[in-house]
C-alpha cells in the first residue's frame, strides 16, 4: 500500500501542522491555533466554497479541536457535510461530527434524518459510515428513530455492516437496556454468524446481557464452550491469528463470558473445565497476547466452581508471572494472586517473597496493586504490618483519589482486625492526621463512639486507659500546625468528655487548649461548635465536682465573640455555656453527668413528670384534658393536624394545660432547646416512658453520640467480632477458627515455606534472603523465619491446644519485631549493612533487581516530590516538557536506535535533515523527499518524527 | 470498555484523541494534562499501566509516541496492550512503516482506521486483513473521486462502490 496516505492537503494546512510542530511552548501553540481559528471562522462562512476546500476546513477544525480548542462555530458545517451526496465528503462529515458532538448535543437532531437515509443506502460504505455515527451520536431519545433500520441491517449481506449493526445495538443497550430487550434472540442468532468477525462482535452485547442476568443464558454455555474449542483448535480463518495465537481477542471475550456463566454453578462449570485446561496447556506464555489469555484463564478459573487441576495450572502461571522480570507480568501476577487467594489461600505463602519484592518496588502501579492484594489477605495476625505499610505509603503520595481509597481501606482493616485499643487509636490518629479531610465523617463518629463505649467488655480500667491514652495523644497532636477538620472534631469531643477524667491534666489546661483550637480554626464553624460544647462539659464537670472554676480570659473573649456570632448555632452554644456556668453543682450534675455519652436516650413523650402539677391544677378547678379522639365538637378530619398547632389556641382547655409548664422547663434545663436545632434523630428515638430528666444527659452530651446512634447498625457487627478483643483473645479466637484444619494447616504453611525456600535456593544458590524481608514475610504470611520455625517445632510434641496458643504467640512477637523495624525496611540496602555484612556483598551482585531497588529508591522519592510540584503547578510542567524537547529527542533516538549510526547516512545528510529510519531507509527517504517537495520540513530538530513506530 | 484513546508525543503534544465516554472540552484538556504528566515521566522499565481516578490507563510507547487507552477497573490490561499493538500494526501496514510524521499529517486517516477497530469503546474487529480491506475500499473511492473529480459527477462515484 506504500505511502498511499501521502500528503495531498493544501500547503496552508501543512504549514499549520508544521508550525504547531515547531512551537516551543504551549503558549506559542495556543497563539497559532487561535490565529487558525480566526482564519477558519472567516473562510468557512464564505459562500460557495468548493467541496474539497470545505472538506479540508473541516479537517482543520478537527485538528484545532483535538488540540483542545473550541471549534464549535464550525460544528454546523460538519453537520451539513454529512448531508452531502458524495461519500467522500460525507465520510469526512461523519468523522467530524463523531469527534465534535456528544450524544446530548442539540445538533444531533439535524443528523438523525441523514443517518436514517444513509442506513438505507445501497453502498455498504455509506451504511458503515452511518453506523459509525450511530454508535457515537444516537442517544436514548433518538434510538427509536433508527432502531428498526439497524435491526434490519443485521441481515445485511456484507459482514462489515452486520458487525457494525451489532455494535450499534450494543451501544443502544448500554444507553437504554429496555430499548433492545426484545432483540436478545437476534444476538443469539448472530452468535452463529459464519463470519468470525460478526460472531466476535456479538460477544460484546452478550457479555453485557449476561452480566445483568446470568440465568437466562445458561443454555448458551455449550455453544460458548464449543466456539472456544474451535478457536483454540485453530478452526477460525488464519486472518484472525494474532502473533501466532488463534483469535486471541475472541478467546478472551469468551473466557470472560464463561467466568460469568460458571460462577457458583457446578454443572455449567464442569462443561468448561476441559477447554480451559486445553488453553492452559496450549497457550504460548512467551508472547504478551499469550499471557493476556492465560491471565483471563486465571480470572475464569477463580470465578467458576473450583477445580483442583485448573487451580494448580493457574497457580503455576501465577508463579511464572511473579518470577518474571517484566513489571507488567508481575502486576498481572499480583492481581491474579488476589483473585485466586479467595479460593486457595495457601498459595499466597508460596509467593511471599515475590510479593514483598513487589511491595518495595519503585513502580507505583505495582505497589498499589500489591497493597490491594495485601488488603484482600489481611487477617488479625498480620493487620498491624499491613496497615502500617499502607499508612506509610498513604503519607508518601499526593494523589487524593488514591489517598482516599487507601485511607478508607486502612480504617476498614483497623476496625475489623485491630489487635488492641491503643493500636487502633494510634492508627486512626495517623489516618486522620494525614488524610483527614478525605475520610468519611462516619469514621470520625465511629472513633468517638469507640472511645466512649470502650470495647464492650466489663474491664473498665482498660477503657479508661484507652481514654487517657487518647487524651494524651490528642493533646500532643494539637501542637501540629494544620489539622483536618474531622480530626479536630474528634479531638474536641474527646477532650471535652474525658480531658479531665483521670485528673492528669488540669481543667484550665484543657480549656486553654480548646480555646486555642477555636481560635486557630476560627473559620471552621463545626470545629468551633465542638470546641464550645467541650468547654461547656469541662466547666460543668468541674462545677459538679465542687471545684471553683474561673473563666480564663481567653475563654471569656471567645465567649464574647461567639455570643455575637453570625451562626445561630454557635451563639446558642455560647449562651448555653454561660447559663450552665451560673448554675449550682447539683443542677449541673443533672444536666451534664460525667461520662454519660453512652447512656440511652429516653424521651418521655407523655410528660409524666408533670402529673403532680396537673393534679394540683385540676384540684384547683381546671378542666381535665380530653384526648383528641374523644373530642366531639372539633373533630374535623381536614384540619385535624393544624388543630394541634395553631387553631388549637381557640381550644382554651388544652392550651392552658401546656402553656404554663413551659417556662419552667426552659429555665431549668436550657440545653433542651438544643434538641430542636441539631438533634434531629432524637424524635425517632422517643419512647413514651420514664421521666423527662433522662433526656437531659443525652442533650448535654453533645451532638456526637446522638449522631453516632444513627450509625450503629452495620458497624456494630464488625466490632462485635471476637477477633477484635485485645491480644491474647485475638490469637486464640483466630486459631480456634482454624482448628477445623487444625495443625495440618499450620504445618502445611511452614512446609510450604521451606519448600519455596528450597526452590529459591536452587534458583540462585548464593542468595541469602535478607532477614528483614523474611521477617516481613513472616509477619505478613504467618511465618517462615527461622527463629519462628524453631519455636514452633520445639513445642510440637505438646498437645494441640497448647501448640496452638504457642504458635499464635510466635507470629505476634515476630510481628512486633517487624513492625518496629518497618521504617528501616524501606531502605533495604542500609539495613543489610547493619544486619549481616556477608549478605550485603552477595545480594546485590546476584540479584540485580535488588540493586535497582536500592538505586531507584531515592530517585523515587525525588520523583514523588516532583509529582507534588507538578500537581501544584501543572501548566508549567507541560511547558517544561516542551522546552526540553530537542536535546531530549536526539539523545533518546540515539539510545533507542543504535543501528542508526551504522546506517549509510551519507546520502541523506545533504539537507542536514537528521533521519533515523531504521529498518526501511528507502521508504523514509521517499517520505522525506515528499515532505521537501511540499516545501515543509516539519520539526527538523526532531528526528523522532521520522522514526518507525514499530522499528 | 475503553473510555478514550490518546496519542501523545514524548514532548506532550497531542497527536490524536478519541473519546468514547462523554467528557467536556474542559475535562478533556484536564485529562490530557494530568495523564501526560503521569505517563511521560514514567521510567522505561515500569509497568505499562497507571491507575488513575478509579480507572486504569494502559499505555505503550512506540518510538517517541505514546499510545494510551483508559479502561475500567476489571478489564484485562494485557489485552488492551495488544489492542494498542494491533492498531499500530495496522497503521504500519497502511502507511508502510509508519512514523509519527505520518500520523501528524494524516491524523484523519488514523481516525478512520481506529473507527474500523474500535466502536463505542469495544474492539469490533480483530482481523488485520478485514480492517485493511475496508480501509482500502474506502480509499479506492477517494482515489477514483480524485481522478474523476473535475469531469464526472458524484453520482457516478457512488455507483462504483
Amino acid at each position: 500500500m506504500g505511502s498511499q496516505g501521502g500528503f495531498y492537503q493544501s500547503k496552508e494546512f501543512l504549514d499549520l501542522v508544521k508550525s504547531i510542530g515547531e512551537a516551543r511552548s504551549k503558549a506559542e501553540e495556543d497563539r497559532i491555533v487561535l490565529n487558525e481559528i480566526e482564519t477558519l471562522k472567516r473562510r468557512i462562512s464564505e459562500p460557495d466554497i468548493p467541496k474539497r476546500k470545505m472538506k479540508e476546513y473541516i479537517i482543520r477544525l478537527v485538528y484545532v479541536e483535538m488540540l483542545g480548542h473550541d471549534a464549535s462555530f464550525g460544528y454546523i458545517h460538519a453537520v451539513k457535510m454529512t448531508h452531502d451526496d458524495s461519500l467522500l465528503v460525507k465520510r469526512t462529515g461523519y468523522l467530524a461530527v463523531t469527534l465534535f458532538l456528544n450524544e446530548d448535543h442539540d445538533l444531533i437532531i439535524l443528523i438523525v434524518n441523514t443517518i436514517q437515509k444513509d442506513l438505507k443506502s445501497d453502498n455498504f460504505l455509506v451504511v458503515c459510515a452511518a453506523l459509525n455515527a450511530v454508535s457515537k451520536l444516537i442517544n436514548e431519545e433518538t434510538i427509536p428513530a433508527v432502531l428498526p433500520q439497524v435491526v434490519e441491517l443485521l441481515a445485511h449481506p456484507k459482514e462489515a455492516v452486520r458487525k457494525k449493526a451489532i455494535m450499534a445495538l450494543h451501544r443502544f443497550y448500554q444507553k437504554s437496556p429496555s430499548s433492545v430487550s426484545h432483540l436478545v434472540s437476534n444476538f443469539r442468532k448472530r452468535l452463529c454468524d459464519n463470519d468470525p468477525g460478526v460472531m466476535g462482535a456479538t460477544l460484546c452485547p452478550l457479555f453485557d446481557l449476561i452480566t445483568r442476568d446470568v440465568n437466562s443464558y445458561k443454555d448458551l454455555v455449550i455453544s460458548f464452550v464449543s466456539i472456544l474449542k474451535q478457536v483454540v483448535e485453530r478452526r477460525v480463518p488464519k486472518a484472525y491469528d494474532y502473533h501466532q495465537m488463534p483469535a486471541p481477542f475472541i478467546q478472551i471475550k469468551l473466557l470472560k463470558i464463561l467466568a460469568l456463566l460458571g460462577s457458583g454453578d457446578k454443572q455449567s462449570s464442569a462443561k468448561m473445565y476441559t477447554v480451559v485446561g486445553d488453553i492452559f496447556r496450549k497457550c504460548d506464555s512467551s508472547s504478551n497476547i499469550g499471557n493476556a489469555i492465560l491471565y483471563e484463564c486465571i480470572c475464569c478459573v477463580s470465578s467458576i466452581y473450583p477445580n483442583p487441576k485448573l487451580l494448580e495450572s493457574a497457580a503455576d502461571v501465577i508463579s511464572r508471572f511473579l518470577k518474571s522480570d517484566s513489571h507488567n507480568l508481575k502486576y498481572m501476577g499480583v492481581d491474579a494472586l488476589g483473585r485466586l487467594i479467595k479460593i486457595s489461600p495457601e498459595i499466597a505463602e508460596q509467593h511471599q517473597l515475590a510479593v514483598i519484592d513487589c511491595l518495595e518496588d519503585p513502580d507505583d502501579t505495582l505497589k498499589r496493586k500489591t497493597f490491594e492484594l495485601l488488603y484482600k489477605m489481611t487477617k488479625s495476625t498480620n493487620v498491624e504490618v499491613i496497615v502500617d505499610r499502607m499508612i506509610d505509603y498513604m503519607i508518601s503520595i499526593n494523589d487524593n483519589h488514591y489517598k482516599t481509597e487507601i485511607a478508607s481501606r486502612c480504617v476498614e482493616l483497623a476496625e475489623q482486625f485491630a489487635p488492641s485499643n491503643r493500636w487502633f487509636i494510634q492508627t486512626m490518629n495517623k489516618v486522620f492526621e494525614h488524610a483527614g479531610d478525605l475520610v468519611n465523617i462516619k469514621v470520625a463518629h465511629n472513633l468517638m463512639r469507640l472511645i466512649a463505649e470502650g470495647f464492650g467488655e466489663d474491664d473498665d480500667t482498660a477503657d479508661s486507659q484507652l481514654r487517657s491514652s487518647a487524651v494524651e495523644s490528642y493533646l500532643c497532636i494539637l501542637g501540629e500546625p494544620k489539622l483536618p477538620s474531622v480530626f479536630l472534631q474528634v479531638i474536641c469531643w474527646v477532650l471535652g468528655e474525658y480531658g479531665t477524667t483521670d485528673g492528669k491534666f488540669s481543667a484550665s489546661y484543657i480549656i486553654g487548649k480548646l480555646c486555642d483550637v477555636a481560635e486557630a480554626y476560627s473559620n471552621d464553624e463545626t470545629v468551633k461548635a465542638y470546641a464550645v460544647t467541650a468547654l461547656m462539659k469541662i466547666h460543668t464537670f468541674e462545677i459538679a465536682a465542687g471545684r471553683k472554676v474561673d473563666m480564663l480570659p481567653e475563654c471569656q473573649s471567645l465567649m464574647e465573640e461567639l455570643l455575637a456570632s453570625h451562626s445561630t448555632d454557635l451563639q446558642q452554644r455560647a449562651y448555653e455555656l454561660q447559663a450552665v456556668i451560673g448554675l449550682d453543682a447539683h443542677a449541673v450534675a443533672c444536666i451534664m453527668p460525667s461520662d454519660a455519652s453512652c447512656e440511652d436516650i429516653e424521651v418521655d413523650k407523655g410528660l409524666s413528670f408533670l402529673n403532680g402539677y396537673i393534679q394540683e391544677s385540676i384540684e384547683k378547678g381546671a378542666q381535665p384534658y380530653i384526648p383528641e379522639s374523644e373530642r366531639s365538637g372539633m373533630l374535623n378530619i381536614s384540619n385535624f393536624r393544624s388543630q394541634d398547632h395553631h387553631e388549637a389556641s381557640s381550644h382554651g382547655l388544652r392550651f392552658e394545660a401546656y402553656e404554663l409548664p413551659k417556662p419552667i422547663v426552659q429555665s431549668k434545663i436550657p440545653p433542651a432547646s438544643l434538641a430542636s436545632t441539631e438533634l434531629v434523630p432524637v424524635p425517632e428515638k422517643m419512647y413514651p416512658r420514664e421521666s423527662y430528666q433522662t433526656t437531659v444527659p443525652s442533650v448535654s452530651s453533645d451532638a456526637g453520640p446522638s449522631e453516632l446512634k444513627l450509625r450503629l447498625d452495620g458497624v456494630q457487627m464488625k466490632w462485635g467480632r471476637p477477633t477484635f478483643s485485645p491480644a491474647t483473645s485475638t490469637s486464640n479466637s483466630t486459631i480456634s477458627q482454624k482448628t477445623v484444619n487444625g495443625i495440618t494447616q499450620v504445618d502445611g504453611a511452614s512446609t510450604a515455606n521451606s519448600r519455596t525456600r528450597e526452590t529459591y535456593d536452587s534458583r540462585k544458590p548464593q542468595v541469602e534472603i535478607s532477614p528483614e524481608k523474611k521477617k516481613l514475610a513472616a509477619s505478613l504470611f504467618g511465618g517462615s523465619s527461622k527463629t519462628e520455625k524453631r519455636a514452633a517445632t520445639g513445642h510440637k510434641i505438646s498437645k494441640s491446644s497448647s501448640h496452638m496458643v504457642e504458635k499464635s504467640h510466635v507470629p505476634k512477637s515476630s510481628m512486633e519485631v517487624a513492625s518496629e523495624k518497618t521504617p528501616p525496611v524501606q531502605q533495604p540496602l542500609d539495613l543489610l549493612d547493619l544486619g549481616e555484612p556477608t549478605v550485603t556483598s552477595t545480594v546485590p551482585s546476584v540479584d540485580p533487581f535488588k540493586q535497582l531497588e536500592g538505586l531507584v529508591d531515592t530517585t523515587q522519592v525525588a520523583s514523588a516530590v516532583n509529582h507534588g510540584l507538578t500537581a501544584a503547578a501543572k501548566s508549567p510542567d507541560i511547558m517544561a516538557l516542551y522546552s526540553e524537547t530537542p536535546a531530549d529527542g536526539d539523545l533518546l533516538s540515539g539510545v533507542l536506535n543504535p543501528s542508526m549510526t551504522n546506517m549509510p547516512g551519507g546520502t541523506t545528510t545533504r539537507q542536514s535533515m537528521p533521519r533515523s529510519k531504521g529498518p526501511n531507509p528507502k521508504d523514509s527517504l521517499e517520505k522525506d523527499a515528499l515532505v521537501r517537495q511540499m516545501g515543509v520540513t516539519p520539526a527538523s530538530q526532531n528526528p523522532n518524527l521520522f522514526k518507525d513506530l514499530l522499528g | 470498555m475503553i473510555h478514550f484513546v490518546l496519542l501523545i508525543s514524548r514532548q506532550g503534544k497531542v497527536r490524536l484523541t478519541k473519546w468514547y465516554s462523554t467528557y467536556t472540552q474542559k475535562e478533556r484538556t484536564k485529562v490530557i494534562r494530568e495523564l501526560s504528566g503521569v505517563i511521560l515521566t514514567r521510567g522505561p522499565k515500569l509497568c505499562n499501566f497507571v491507575e488513575w481516578r478509579g480507572f486504569k490507563v494502559v499505555y505503550k510507547r512506540y518510538a517517541s509516541l505514546y499510545f494510551c487507552m483508559c479502561i475500567d477497573q476489571d478489564d484485562n490490561e494485557l489485552e488492551i496492550l495488544e489492542i494498542i499493538h494491533h492498531y499500530v500494526e495496522i497503521l504500519d501496514r497502511y502507511f508502510g512503516s509508519v512514523c509519527e510524521l505520518d500520523l501528524i499529517f494524516n491524523f484523519h486517516k488514523a481516525y478512520y482506521i481506529l473507527d474500523e477497530i474500535l466502536i463505542a469503546g469495544e474492539l469490533q474487529e480483530s482481523s488485520k486483513k478485514t480492517v485493511a480491506r475496508l480501509i482500502a475500499a474506502q480509499d479506492s473511492l477517494v482515489e477514483t473521486a480524485k481522478e474523476q473529480a473535475s469531469s464526472i459527477s458524484n453520482i457516478i462515484a457512488q455507483a462504483t462502490k
